[in-house]
């Protein structure tokens, strides 16, 4: 009951925020809400017995991408222009949209329904024989680091790889102005070879 | 940021308990919550505190680009390199369980090291993002 009473809050406060990160034109506020609306989600995967979830969107979400997020602004701009078209159609296809994915949950089976497919097939093993197999007593490390290694392998491979592209889009040498910029080039010095390297 | 002394004093104070929160994170994820990715990004965010407060010169004579550039690929290759070990061994790639002649031993320095690789892959490719984006003129 005071489970469904907290649920219940935190939807509201998400929602809210979320129409907040709508309405608002201050991007700097919009990165401050966003890292809120993080926080709360971490919240939710709390009452959902989440932690681990809840540790890393806590962690990523609410606290890394918001100070992030803080400094792509410093480098492009605090307000948001005033979009010139009404938002009709994406109106339509969000409303649409959002209709569907409800809908679909109807199909869905209950939240922890220990018949559900997702509880039948490799749960019970994880549950029943991971401590035996791996010895750890939490079964989320054992899945992620040692059934699931290959997944975990492949998502540090996305860090890394997203680590290089920021690298070579951002990492030029000192006082080179290549990169994303939209003036045009002065001819002549540009030997294309800019973009390698960390200064 | 310089003459923000209250900043700059509970900041001093509070990034070395950042750091072993993010070793406590990083070592007791077998136990409780926790592991590489979210330790990495701790661990990370105790240095991107130290830029903020400190500024990007003097957190890049803490962590030296050079040296974080070079943790971004560690941490992967320590991560791939246990599974090759694993391969030596005489199991399948990742298998950790040949590491040791017990195989729940195995499976625990596997999974720590593997673990280890994480956070580090994770924590230098935070400080890298945020030093190039933060050391960018407007």
């Amino acid at each position: 009951m005071i489970i469904t009473l907290i649920n219940i809050a935190l939807l509201t406060f998400m929602g809210a925020t979320a129409i907040a990160i709508l309405r608002l034109r201050s991007l700097l506020a919009v990165v401050m809400l966003s890292g809120i609306y993080s926080l709360l989600a971490a919240s939710i995967f709390v009452a959902l017995d989440a932690v681990d979830v809840a540790f890393t969107e806590a962690a990523v979400g609410a606290g890394i991408s918001t100070v992030l997020m803080i400094a792509v602004l410093a480098l492009t701009g605090e307000r948001e222009r005033t979009p010139s078209r009404t938002p009709l159609l994406p109106l339509v296809v969000v409303t649409l949209t959002g209709a569907a994915l409800i809908y679909a949950t109807f199909d869905m089976p209950a939240f922890g329904d220990a018949n559900a497919p997702a509880n039948l097939h490799v749960a019970p093993r994880y549950l029943n024989d991971s401590f035996a197999e791996v010895g750890l007593p939490n079964v989320v490390t054992s899945v992620l680091a040692s059934y699931r290694g290959y997944d975990t392998l492949g998502e540090v491979t996305v860090i890394f790889t997203a680590g290089v592209a920021v690298m070579l889009l951002l990492g030029g040498r000192k006082g080179d102005d290549a990169g994303i910029k939209n003036e045009p080039r002065e001819d002549g010095d540009d030997d294309g070879g800019d973009n390698g390297g960390v200064a | 940021m310089r003459h923000h002394r209250v900043l700059r004093i509970i900041s001093k104070l509070l990034i070395p308990f950042i750091m072993l929160f993010a070793l406590y994170v990083q070592f007791h994820g077998d136990f409780g919550p926790g592991g590489g990715f979210q330790a990495g990004v701790i661990f990370a965010s105790a240095f991107i505190l130290y830029a903020l407060i400190f500024g990007l010169e003097n957190a890049n004579k803490v962590a030296p680009p050079a040296v974080v550039t070079r943790l971004v690929a560690a941490g992967l290759l320590i991560y791939a390199g246990t599974g090759y070990a694993g391969l030596l061994g005489g199991g399948n790639f990742l298998d950790y369980g040949v590491l040791r002649s017990d195989p729940v031993a195995g499976q625990h320095l596997g999974i720590m090291v593997i673990e280890f690789g994480v956070g580090t892959t994770v924590a230098a490719t935070m400080i890298t993002i945020f030093f190039l984006f933060a050391g960018r003129d407007r």
